[in-house]
C-alpha cells in the first residue's frame, strides 16, 4: 500500500513540476524584458538584472520560481489591478468559487444518488428511462445552456431568483448557479450508480439477506447502496474538471466574483501573472483530487494497486 | 413395452419452417453486419444519426443557398426576430415581438430571416450554419486525433510492454495530470485566441482516454494463442499489430472516438463563450451564444437558436455513441 501511495505521490509531484517548468519556460521564452525603457543604459540594465536576480543561471531562477509559487507568492498583477499582489486577489475569490462548487457537488451527488437508486430499483420501467434521459442530457448539454435557460425562465420570466449573484452571500442568488453546475454531477453519479446498483442487487449476498428477511429499506440502503457507492469515487476526477470549466461560464453568466471570472478577465486583458497563478491553482487542485482518488481507490480495491504497470 | 411410432408431423420447428432453417446460412453473417443490424434496431441511436446527418446537410448547404454571407452587416435590419416563410402564416416565427411587427418597423416587409438577425444586422441563419461547420470540423479533428495518435500510442505501449510501456505510461500520467483548461489557456496566451489554439490543445491531450482503452485491450489480446501462433510463424511486429491486433480493437476505437466528439465540440463552444475561441466576425456556435448572451434578456432568439443547435448536436453524438457501443458489444449494455 505504501509503495503504491508513494508512487502516486511521486507522479503527482512530477506533474506539478512539469507544469511549473512549462509556466516558467513560457515566461522565459516570451519576447521582451520587463525593462524596456530606452533611457536605460546597458550598465543600468545590468544593475537592475542583478537586483532582481535575472542574471543568475536558469536552474537557479527556476528553483527560485518554484519556491515562490509553493509559498503562494504569485507576484503582482500588471494590468487588472496594478501592482496588487495576486495572492490578495485570488484568496477571497477562491472562497466564493469553492463554496458554489461545494454546494453543486452536494446537491448533484444527492439527486444523483436518488435518481440512480430509483432507476436501478425500477429497472426497465418508465422511471428508469426518465432517469437515463436526464443522465444523457446532463452529460451532453453544457452547463452554461442550463445556466442560460434557468436565468431566462426562472430569473427573468418567473422572477423567482435574482439573475445576478449577490456577493454579500445571500443563499437565494446562489441557487441558480448551483443547479446549473450540478447537472453534470447528477448525470454522472446517477448513471454510474445505476449500473453499480444493478450489479450489487443481483449478487448472492443480497439474495441471502433477502432470504433472511432483512426489510426492504435496510436491504437497499445498508447492503446495496453502501457497496454500490464505493466505485462512484472514480467519477470525482471528471467531476472536478467539469466544475472547473463549468465555473468559468456559470460565473460569467451570473456575474459571480469567483476564481473562474478572474481567470477569464485575466486572459482577456493579458494579465500574464494572474493567468499563470490561476492556472497553477487549478492544476494543483486537479492533481490533488486525482491523487486522493487514486489512493482511496487503492485502499478500497487492492487489485488496482497490485496491477502491474499502474494500469487503471 | 408399447411400441411408439413417430409420425412425421409430431414435431414442429418452433419459430421458422424447416426448409427455412436448412437454407439459413449464418457462416457469412459478418461481425460488421451484426453490428449494423443491432445499431439499426436502436431507435434512439438511429434518430441521433439522422439528426446529425440533417445538421451536417444544413451546415454544408444552408450557407450556400441563403444568399447572404455570415459577415455582411445590414445595420437597418439589426436585432430582427426570426421570420420563416410559410410558417409565419401559422402565427409564430412571423417577425413580431409582443404584437409589434419588427420587420415593418425596420422597413423590411418582404424580407425573411429564418433565425432573425443579430445586433449588427447579420443574418443568423447563415451565421448559425457557418458556425456549425466549425463544430463539425472540431468533431472530425477530434476523431482523427483519437484514432491516429491515441490508437497508435496505446497499441505500441501495450504491445511492446516492458520499459517502453513504463516510460510511455509515466509520460501519459504526467500529461493527464495537467488540466485541459490550463493547456488551452496557456496556448491562447501564447498563440492568441482562435481555431489554431484549440486544434493544438486537442493534439496535446485529446487522445489520452483512447490510448488507455486501446492499451488495456492490447494487453489482453497479445496473450492470446492466435497472436502467439502468428508470431511463431514469423510475422513481424508491425504486421502482428496491423493484421492480428488492430481488427480486434477497432470496435472499441470507433466507440471511444465517437464519445470524444461531444467533448471536443463542447470545448470549442465553451472557449468561444468565455471569449477565447474564434473572434468576430468569424462565427462558431460558441461565438454566437456569446454574442447572444450579451442581450439575451431582450432578444432571446439570438442565444436560444445556436444553443439549441449545439445541444442537439452534442446530444445526438452522445446517443449515437451509446447506440454504437451497444451494437458493438451487447454484453456491455447493462453498463
Amino acid at each position: 500500500m505504501w509503495r503504491y501511495a508513494l508512487k502516486r505521490v511521486m507522479i503527482a509531484f512530477f506533474t506539478v513540476t512539469t507544469i511549473l517548468l512549462v509556466l516558467f519556460l513560457l515566461l522565459e521564452l516570451m519576447p521582451g524584458t520587463p525593462f524596456n525603457d530606452e533611457k536605460l543604459t546597458t550598465q543600468q540594465k545590468a544593475v537592475i538584472m542583478e537586483t532582481y536576480g535575472l542574471n543568475k543561471p536558469v536552474l537557479f531562477r527556476f528553483t527560485n520560481y518554484v519556491r515562490l509559487m509553493a509559498k503562494g507568492d504569485f507576484g503582482i498583477s500588471y494590468t487588472m489591478e496594478k501592482n496588487r499582489p495576486i495572492a490578495d486577489m485570488v484568496g477571497p475569490r477562491l472562497g466564493v468559487s469553492l463554496a458554489i462548487g461545494f454546494q453543486a457537488v452536494l446537491l448533484g451527488t444527492l439527486i444523483g444518488i436518488i435518481l440512480g437508486v430509483i432507476a436501478s430499483l425500477k429497472h426497465n420501467s418508465w422511471m428508469d428511462s426518465l432517469a437515463s434521459v436526464i443522465a444523457v442530457c446532463g452529460v451532453s448539454i453544457p452547463s452554461y445552456v442550463f445556466a442560460l435557460a434557468l436565468a431566462f425562465l426562472l430569473g427573468y420570466k418567473a422572477r423567482l431568483f435574482p439573475i445576478l449573484y449577490d456577493p454579500s452571500g445571500s443563499v437565494m442568488s446562489s441557487i441558480m448557479p448551483t443547479i446549473s453546475l450540478s447537472m453534470f454531477t447528477i448525470a454522472t453519479v446517477s448513471r454510474f450508480l445505476r449500473s453499480e446498483m444493478l450489479d450489487v442487487l443481483g449478487s448472492d449476498y443480497i439474495l441471502l439477506a433477502k432470504a433472511k428477511g432483512v426489510d426492504e429499506g435496510r436491504l437497499i440502503l445498508r447492503h446495496g447502496l453502501r457497496n454500490a457507492l464505493i466505485p462512484v469515487i472514480t467519477v470525482l476526477g471528471p467531476l472536478v474538471v467539469s466544475l472547473m470549466t463549468g465555473s468559468l461560464v456559470v460565473e460569467k453568466i451570473f456575474a459571480i466574483p469567483g476564481l473562474g471570472s478572474l481567470f477569464v478577465t485575466a486572459i482577456q486583458v493579458n494579465d500574464y501573472n494572474v493567468v499563470v497563478a490561476v492556472a497553477f491553482i487549478y492544476s494543483v487542485m486537479f492533481i490533488a483530487v486525482m491523487l486522493v482518488v487514486d489512493i482511496l481507490y487503492g485502499i478500497i480495491d487492492p487489485r488496482i494497486r497490485l496491477a502491474k504497470g499502474g494500469e487503471r | 413395452m408399447m411400441d411408439v411410432a413417430f409420425r412425421k408431423d409430431d414435431f414442429e420447428f418452433a419459430a421458422r419452417a424447416k426448409d427455412e432453417y436448412d437454407s439459413l446460412d449464418v457462416s457469412h453473417e459478418s461481425f460488421w453486419k451484426d453490428v449494423a443490424v443491432r445499431f439499426m434496431k436502436n431507435k434512439g441511436a438511429v434518430l441521433g444519426a439522422c439528426i446529425i446527418a440533417f445538421i451536417v446537410a444544413l451546415a454544408v448547404f444552408a450557407p450556400m443557398f441563403s444568399g447572404r454571407t455570415y459577415k455582411t452587416v445590414v445595420i437597418e435590419h439589426a436585432s430582427l426576430p426570426p421570420r420563416v416563410p410559410l410558417v409565419e402564416k401559422l402565427g409564430f416565427m412571423n417577425g413580431t415581438v409582443e404584437g409589434v411587427d419588427r420587420y415593418a418597423e425596420a422597413e423590411a416587409k418582404g424580407v425573411h430571416y429564418p433565425f432573425g438577425t443579430d445586433t449588427l444586422g447579420r443574418d443568423l441563419w447563415t451565421r448559425c450554419w457557418v458556425g456549425t461547420r466549425i463544430s463539425l470540423y472540431i468533431a472530425l479533428l477530434a476523431m482523427l486525433i483519437d484514432i491516429v495518435i491515441g490508437m497508435s500510442f496505446g497499441m505500441v505501449s501495450g504491445f511492446l510492454g516492458g520499459k517502453v510501456d513504463l516510460a510511455m505510461q509515466r509520460f501519459l500520467e504526467i500529461l493527464n495530470g495537467i488540466p485541459n483548461l490550463v493547456i488551452v489557456t496557456l496556448l491562447v496566451l501564447v498563440l492568441r485566441p482562435g481555431i489554431m489554439s484549440i486544434t493544438i490543445a486537442l493534439f496535446i491531450k485529446g487522445w489520452i482516454g483512447m490510448s488507455q482503452v486501446v492499451r488495456a485491450q492490447v494487453l489482453k489480446l497479445k496473450e492470446q494463442e492466435y497472436v502467439l501462433a502468428s508470431r511463431t510463424l514469423g510475422t513481424s511486429t508491425v504486421n502482428l499489430l496491423r493484421r492480428e491486433v488492430l481488427p480486434n480493437v477497432l470496435g472499441q476505437v470507433i466507440i471511444m472516438s465517437m464519445f470524444s466528439i461531444p467533448n471536443a465540440i463542447f470545448t470549442e463552444s465553451f472557449l468561444a463563450f468565455i471569449g477565447l475561441g474564434l473572434q468576430a466576425p468569424m462565427a462558431s456556435l460558441g461565438v454566437l451564444i456569446n454574442d447572444g448572451f450579451k442581450s439575451f434578456l431582450v432578444y432571446p432568439h439570438m442565444v436560444a437558436i445556436p444553443t439549441a443547435v449545439l445541444a442537439a448536436l452534442m446530444l445526438s453524438f452522445n446517443i449515437m455513441a451509446d447506440g454504437l457501443r451497444d451494437a458493438f458489444d451487447p454484453k456491455m449494455k447493462e453498463m
